[in-house]
Parts: C-alpha cells; sequence; structure tokens
C-alpha cells in the first residue's frame, strides 16, 4: 500500500469533509442560546470619544448588553502577545480606523446589528500618525501613551523599539562599487476567506473559548491571565481555521466575547465581516534603505541596512516581526562585514501582526534589488551575482549562528535551469531571478500523544492548527508509516486544549519539524512498548527484537505489530499509549532568543512582458525552487509553494491599503481591495523541490509554508527592470504605478540601457 | 420586528415551505433557517463566492439574492453534491488533484464548476478560469482546482 509511506500524497485527511460542506469552521457551530455580538465603530483613525449613548439601542428587543469601556473592570485589562497594550474596548479615544468603541450584545444577530447602528458615538478627529514620516514628525501626535512606557527611553516618541544587528565592521570595508537606494513595501491584509470569528460560553467554574486561532495555547495563557483563572479553567476549541497566513496567529477579540459571556451566563459569539477583518489584521509595511558595498568581482563587502517598518497602533507581534526579520536581512549570502538598523515604529492604523513570510518579503525586496543593482553597475549576471555570494551547506549567513543548511546554489541552479536562465530571451520579454531566506522557529515545545489502540488503528494528539497547509494529512502520514497501518486508520485530533497536549504555536512553517518530530517520538515510545511486550510473549531478550515502523522483527520471524499488540493486550484490550516531546530551549544571549531551528531558502524565477501602453505585467513563465529537505506529501508542498508565490504576487502586483488623511482604510473590502483571482495567474507556473534529507524534522525534513513568497516581488522587480529598463522601487506595481514610471523614466532619460 | 413571509424552496431536491425575513439573503436563510453551513460567508457583496449556490441551475451569489426572491426556486448546495455519502467525480477530483487547503472557498469552487460543468462537457483552460474567476482562493491553489475540473469534465465526457 503505497499511502502507507511519507513522499506520497494520499488525500488531504479532512478532504472529505471540505469537499462536502461539512468540515465545521467557527462560524458554522451551532451555540444553544447564543448571543450574537456586534462592534460599534467610528469612521476616523484617531478619534476622542466624547459621549456614547445607549439608549436607542437598549430600547432594540433581545438586547442584552450594550458596552463600552466604562462597562468594563477597571482599569479597562489590556492584551497583547508581546506588549499588554491593547484594551478590550477603545478607552478615551480610538487608535485606528475600525477600534470598538462599543459592542452589543443580542438574542438574534439582526438585533444585534439593528442596536449597533443605533449606538450614538458623539467623536472629534484628533491629529493621527498615518504614515513613517508622520510618526517620525517633531512633535508628532504619540500613538502610545508614554505612561504606559515606563522605564522606556523612546517613550516620548513613536519609535516602539530600535534594534540593531551586525558583525564586521561596515565603516572600514573597502569596496569597489557602493550601491544605496531606497525601497518601500506597502501594508496588505491577510484577506483570509474565513473572517476571524470568536465565541466564548461559561464552562461550570471556567470559561470555554472558541477561536479561529493559529496558536491556541498562547491564547489560553493570555486569557487565563487577563480573567484571573488557572489554566486548567480556560479551555480553547480552534477549529480549523479556514485560512490564517499569520493573521490569525494571536489574540484578537477573545477578551472582549470572553467578558460578555461570562456577564451574561450565555455562549457569545462573534463573527467579523470581511471588513472588520480587514481592520484586525495586516502586514506591516516597511521603508527601507540599503547601502550595500561589492568588490569588482561582485562579491558584497558589506551590507548597511537602515529599516523603518511601520506597525499599528497596538503591537500584536509585529515588533517580533521586525526583529526577526532583520537578523537575516542581509539574506543568504556570505556577507563579511554588516549593519542592520530597523525601527519598528506605532501608527494610528490597522495592528500589523504576522503574515507569512514574517518580514521577510519587505526586506528582501530592498536587498535584493541592491544585488541586482550592483550586477548592473559590474555588468555581471544577475543569477551569477547570487551565486558568487550564495553560502552553502555549512558555510554561516550570520557568523556563529545556524550556518546554511542546504545546497543553496544548486537551487538556484535548478531554477536557472527551469527558467532557460542562459537561453535567448523572446522579443519583449524580461527575466528575473531572486532569492530568500527566513528563519524558522527559534524556540519550540510541541507534546504529542499517540494512542495504538486493540485494532491497530491510531488516535494522534496534536496541538498544530491545520489552516489549509494540511498539518493533519502530515501527521497522519508519519502515524501510519510508523505504526503500519493505513491513512484511513489514522484519526489526529486538534483544536481543544483541553483534550490535547500543550504545543507552542502553529507558524514559522515549523509544524512539520517540531509537530512532527513529537509525533515522532511518541511513536517510538510505543515502539518501545511492543518490543517489551513481544520479550515478554516470546520469552526472549528485548535486544533480539527490533521494531522497525509496522514490522516486529522476532529471532525466527518477522510479525506485524498489531499480532504483538493483540496478544499483549489479552483479554482486556486496551490500548497502547505513546508520548513525544520536542524542544528547543530558549538561549538567553542569543539576539532572538534561540538560533533558527532551519532556514527556508527559495529560488523565483520569472519571465514576463509589459504592456507599454498600460503599464500591465503578463507573467509567462514562473519557478519557484525550495530547498524542502524532504517532501513529505509532495502535492502538498506544491499547494504550499505555489499558493504562497500567487500570494506573493498579490503584493508584488496589485494590494495595498490606502488610508485617506484621516487614517481611514479607502478600500476596506472585497470590491476595491484585490487579491489574486483565477484570471491574474502566470500564464505558466512550476514547483520543485531540492531533496537531501538534511533537515531536522521527520526523514530529513524542513518546513516549506512560506518560502515561495518570500523573493517574488524582487524577481517581478528584477525582470521588469529587464524587459523595460525601468527599476521601480515601490510596491505593488500595478499598471498605472508601472506604467507611470515608464513615463516618467523616459521623460527623465533614467532608462536602464536595453539589453 | 422585521416583515417577514413564507416562501417554498426546494434545496438539494427537499421541499421546504420557509417562514423568513425579508431582508434576510439566501445566504443567511440557507445558513441559519435551513441550518446548511456548507455554504460560506466572506465578502457579502459579491466578489469572492464563497457563498455560490445554484438556483435553477444557475450560478449565484447568495449573499446577493434575497431569500424571497427565490421563492419557488430549486436550490443546490455543496451538501447537495453527494448522493447518500458518495461523493461525485468533482468533488473526488478535488481530492484526486489536493485542489482543498484550508477548504473555506472549496464550496463555492465546487457550485461555479458544477453550473460549467453543466453548461460545456469540455471546457477549455480559458473557460475553467473564467467561469471560476469569481470565486476567490486565498490559499490560491488555483491549478490544482482547475486539475480537477479538467479531471471531472474528462470523467464526463468518457
Amino acid at each position: 500500500m503505497t499511502e502507507l509511506k511519507v513522499g506520497m500524497s494520499p488525500h488531504r485527511v479532512g478532504g472529505f469533509e471540505r469537499v462536502t460542506g461539512a468540515q465545521e469552521y467557527l462560524a458554522d457551530i451551532a451555540f444553544s442560546d447564543a448571543l450574537y455580538a456586534k462592534l460599534v465603530t467610528i469612521p476616523c483613525g484617531r478619534g476622542r470619544i466624547v459621549s456614547v449613548d445607549k439608549r436607542a439601542a437598549l430600547a432594540v428587543p433581545g438586547v442584552r448588553l450594550v458596552w463600552t469601556s466604562d462597562d468594563l473592570p477597571q482599569p479597562v485589562p489590556r492584551y497583547g502577545p508581546q506588549y499588554q497594550d491593547r484594551p478590550v474596548l477603545a478607552v478615551g479615544e480610538t487608535k485606528f480606523h475600525g477600534e470598538p468603541v462599543a459592542a452589543v450584545a443580542a438574542d438574534t444577530k439582526d438585533a444585534a446589528e439593528e442596536a449597533a447602528r443605533l449606538v450614538k458615538v458623539e467623536y472629534e478627529e484628533l491629529p493621527g500618525v498615518y504614515s513613517v514620516e508622520q510618526a517620525l514628525a517633531t512633535g508628532a501626535p504619540l500613538v502610545r501613551e508614554p505612561e504606559l512606557r515606563p522605564d522606556d527611553e523612546l517613550a516620548h516618541s513613536n519609535v516602539l523599539t530600535l534594534r540593531q544587528f551586525g558583525w564586521g565592521d561596515v565603516d572600514a570595508a573597502e569596496a569597489d562599487v557602493v550601491i544605496e537606494e531606497s525601497y518601500s513595501f506597502p501594508m496588505i491584509t491577510h484577506f483570509a476567506i474565513e473572517p476571524h470569528a470568536f465565541a466564548a460560553a461559561p464552562d461550570d467554574d471556567g470559561i470555554a473559548i472558541w477561536s479561529t486561532i493559529q496558536h491556541p495555547y498562547l491564547l489560553q495563557r493570555l486569557m487565563a491571565k487577563l480573567l484571573g483563572m488557572p489554566l486548567a479553567k480556560v479551555r480553547v476549541y480552534a477549529p480549523d481555521p479556514g485560512g490564517g497566513f499569520g493573521g490569525k496567529q494571536n489574540i484578537k477579540l477573545e477578551p472582549l466575547v470572553a467578558l460578555m459571556a461570562l456577564e451574561t451566563g450565555r455562549p457569545v459569539r462573534l463573527v467579523l465581516t470581511l471588513d472588520e477583518s480587514f481592520q484586525a489584521s495586516r502586514r506591516v509595511s516597511a521603508e527601507v534603505s540599503v547601502r550595500s558595498g561589492f568588490d569588482r568581482d561582485g562579491h558584497v563587502v558589506f551590507q548597511d541596512i537602515r529599516s523603518d517598518y511601520m506597525l499599528g497602533a497596538y503591537a500584536d507581534i509585529a515588533e517580533r516581526v521586525v526583529a526577526k526579520s532583520q537578523y537575516t536581512a542581509a539574506g543568504p549570502y556570505k556577507v563579511p562585514n554588516v549593519r542592520i538598523t530597523a525601527r519598528s515604529i506605532l501608527s494610528n492604523t490597522t495592528p500589523a501582526c504576522a503574515f507569512r513570510g514574517f518580514g521577510t518579503p519587505q526586506i528582501n525586496w530592498a536587498v535584493e534589488g541592491n544585488m541586482d543593482a550592483g550586477a548592473r553597475a559590474l555588468g555581471i549576471d544577475r543569477a551569477e551575482i547570487r551565486l558568487r555570494n550564495l553560502a552553502t551547506r555549512g558555510e554561516d549567513v550570520v557568523p556563529g549562528d545556524t550556518p546554511a543548511d542546504g545546497l543553496w546554489p544548486e537551487t538556484v541552479k535548478a531554477a536557472m535551469e527551469a527558467i532557460g536562465w542562459d537561453t535567448p530571451l523572446p522579443a519583449g520579454r524580461g527575466r528575473g531571478i531572486a532569492v530568500g531566506i527566513k528563519s524558522s522557529a527559534t524556540t519550540g515545545l510541541s507534546y504529542s500523544t499517540v494512542r495504538l489502540l486493540v485494532d491497530g488503528s491510531v488516535l494522534v494528539f496534536a496541538g498544530t492548527s491545520d489552516m489549509g497547509q494540511g498539518a493533519r494529512t502530515i501527521f497522519a502520514q508519519i502515524a501510519a508509516t510508523e505504526m503500519g497501518t493505513t491513512m484511513g486508520s489514522v484519526s489526529v485530533v486538534m483544536g481543544d486544549t483541553a483534550v490535547v497536549p500543550y504545543d507552542q504555536q502553529t507558524s514559522a512553517s515549523r509544524s512539520t519539524v517540531f509537530m512532527g518530530n513529537a509525533i515522532l517520538r511518541a511513536c517510538r515510545d510505543i515502539q518501545a512498548q511492543v518490543q517489551a511486550m513481544a520479550a515478554r510473549l516470546e520469552s526472549v531478550p528485548e535486544r533480539q527484537i527490533v521494531v522497525d515502523r509496522g514490522v516486529v522483527s522476532l529471532p525466527d520471524r518477522d510479525v506485524p505489530i498489531i499480532d504483538i499488540v493483540r496478544a499483549g493486550l489479552g483479554k482486556l484490550g486496551g490500548e497502547i499509549i505513546g508520548n513525544g516531546v520536542y524542544r528547543k530551549e530558549v538561549q538567553p544571549d542569543h539576539p532572538l532568543g534561540g538560533s533558527p531551528a532551519f532556514y527556508e531558502f527559495n529560488c523565483t524565477a520569472v519571465e514576463l512582458s509589459v504592456d507599454d501602453e498600460t503599464g500591465h505585467i503578463t507573467i509567462h513563465d514562473h519557478v519557484i525552487v525550495g530547498d524542502t529537505g524532504k517532501s513529505l506529501n509532495p502535492a502538498q508542498v506544491a499547494g504550499q509553494d505555489e499558493g504562497a508565490a500567487i500570494m506573493g504576487l498579490g503584493h508584488t502586483l496589485m494590494e495595498h491599503m490606502i488610508l485617506d488623511e484621516g487614517g481611514r482604510i479607502r478600500n476596506l473590502g472585497a470590491i476595491d481591495y484585490r487579491i489574486p483571482t483565477s484570471m491574474d495567474l502566470p500564464l505558466h507556473m512550476r514547483s520543485a523541490a531540492i531533496e537531501n534529507e538534511d533537515g531536522p524534522g521527520p526523514y530529513g525534513s524542513k518546513g516549506v509554508s512560506e518560502g515561495g513568497l518570500l523573493s517574488v516581488q524582487s524577481a517581478v522587480g528584477s525582470a521588469v527592470a529587464d524587459a523595460t529598463g525601468v527599476v521601480i522601487r515601490q510596491l505593488p506595481l500595478t499598471p498605472e504605478h508601472v506604467w507611470r514610471s515608464i513615463r516618467d523614466a523616459r521623460q527623465s532619460g533614467s532608462k536602464l540601457p536595453s539589453r | 420586528m422585521a416583515e417577514r413571509l413564507t416562501i417554498n424552496l426546494t434545496v438539494n431536491g427537499r421541499p421546504r415551505e420557509l417562514d423568513v425575513a425579508v431582508h434576510h439573503t439566501l445566504l443567511e436563510v440557507l445558513r441559519d433557517d435551513v441550518g446548511l453551513t456548507g455554504t460560506k460567508e466572506c465578502c457579502v457583496v459579491g466578489e469572492c463566492g464563497a457563498c455560490t449556490v445554484l438556483v435553477d441551475g444557475r450560478s449565484v451569489n447568495s449573499c446577493l439574492m434575497l431569500a424571497v426572491e427565490a421563492d419557488g426556486a430549486d436550490v443546490t448546495t455543496v451538501e447537495g453534491l453527494a448522493n447518500e455519502g458518495q461523493l461525485n467525480p468533482l468533488q473526488t477530483a478535488f481530492l484526486d488533484t489536493s485542489a482543498a487547503q484550508c477548504g473555506f472557498c472549496i464550496p463555492g469552487q465546487l457550485m461555479s464548476a458544477t453550473a460549467l460543468l453543466d453548461e460545456i462537457d469540455e471546457p477549455s483552460d480559458e473557460q475553467i478560469q473564467e467561469a471560476l474567476a469569481g470565486n476567490l482562493c486565498r490559499c490560491a491553489g488555483y491549478e490544482q482546482i482547475f486539475a480537477a475540473v479538467r479531471q471531472a469534465a474528462r470523467g464526463r465526457s468518457a
């Protein structure tokens, strides 16, 4: 049975439910006697709340609660994964467009919506900061009150943190060519097709919380702290999210819903609209300046990188996004001298958070742009200059830290071969190539329990969230392989903190490695128990027995594992329970708290044409090659790589959140904010994996879910320059932006010489 | 309270008499009144296609249609595709090609593809892309979805 093995692509676990409509997402759960919650917002960015008149709202039949921050415990609880900065409801003023001023709970959705419309909020628009420039201006209004930043020397500015990394001596480095350019990367929104949703209900002397969250155990911890309850009294249900992409990593509006449920004694559900989801999460935008020094052979001598990443009104996990992406800002190269200066800047905008790539595409756009500029200045091929600088397995990228863990130059060569890099370019086309690395998780802790039941079927308990990446399938493949059974005999249990043991997070493409290893170890635990069982049954020493996956090798014969288990468990039956833990400890002296568990390395190459008249870009060929170590499920790897690539084309070609002068999002919702559709795809897209079984995960695997997105924008920008002679350094490359850039370059004579 | 009307709908072959609020969309009635939650809500402005159902055989964004407008209609939702637990060839094709990732858009994709295949036996790639242009997939499993539709089309014409 081929489906037993990893490296195959069996049907997705949960696929049947997804094609029949039976998959139960949070909004599909029927709660008995539930209240419907609805948020009340005001149409401005930063605004002072003058008064809130609830009378009309309270008069709506079926309305049970109309709350403002005055109705909450005082001081109003604040929370967040990195800083305790976000209040349950706006206190005194809104900090960003869409921050809830009040919330309603009612017996029906209609009543909640009607009451929310009838809450009368009198407000006064206040000056806010909606760009990096405004946030850094002298006398700029402060996003976070200085009293909330005790002992913080930056408290009287909008700079939340200043991060510095580096090695060597940039100032002393001598270069033959120096390139200095500035780049910008816009705010974009996650646009998971499932909007965020939350519910809570009293649960005996504790509380049950449902969330579309990626990190249920971190939510459990933060909620326990906020509510003053023991962890064991906070039960988090995390149904499979309908797409997460980082936007659902962390706590959002669960505290409000939980407090409402405790107040009313009834279940409360809050399902956001897509528009409200836009106001719940976004990618960190960035302005990056890079000064790069090259010797005449194209070796990078130094990188001097200054990044301003614009966070929102509350930090969420965005400061970590900045720190982690900046740590590897110099890319997958051997650079002897590096200086990285990164500021996390607060603004009166949607709280920015994790987003697939975790800050890397922003810095990749800039650093890869300078690699191209260096190549042009030196007359070196753009792929060649990368090959000359790339680290390969065992070589440092950040000196003293996790070295390059794959055959990166080979990965680039595979992409070059696939796109036909050295073949003649068809008329009117341009090609581009770019590389990216992202650090995976720096610490980690995953527990798994695997139960081998008396009939040979298997239950796997894993606290990962399957949000489309296919974690259930991978875990079932591992368990089926190790327990010698079929995929159909394995069930993977997730999404309930009272039932499933602890898992730190579902992010950083870590689950195959961290949870996968925990499951593998739990299976090994079972195999060890079976070995002891066989020794007892056969009266032979344990050392003469080998349990290899589903087969027990006795001195005289091989038997299926289930035969030993059945005999060993005897008349009462029962099961064998295995436990596995995979842990990567905190390194207190490490700037990130730990070294990268592995790197995701990816090379993207594209061939495209640009319509001179309209500025429209047509991608004729798009190649993605990642170093996966071992693709445990090739179809899912392709789905992740190609899906990531297309998502990357979104921020490259079309997506950006547009604010007006008052900080209001002008393109709020699906009509005005476009993401790639079936009509926006490359004419041809291919992905491939380099597999050398050199990763830390089961069977030599690494994580894969972000690689295809890391350098899309850089490869496309490179190809646009190749096709048109015009270098564009501000995303997205919308037709209008491209057309204007070409026109401006022609008028100013700054076009590059044609190839 | 809101005005209500009685309507008759045939949903996945089963006739139903429903007392609905006149301002409720077909999407709301299917999910909240009929209890069929396979049809998904996302953008509610007819752009994302997550709520696609068939109304008298035509694919419709159920968020844009009032339930009362569907009075007398024959409605098919994703729950109506399988027959007594047996997946139809299109559903099987979606599994075979790993087209469903997070799965939230998949009911809508399936319904748009069903409408396409009901109209055109062997659609071209361009016709498939156009037919699914109103169904957003943020996981961007578009190539796998196209492959599934092609597989199902081949099965029909074989």
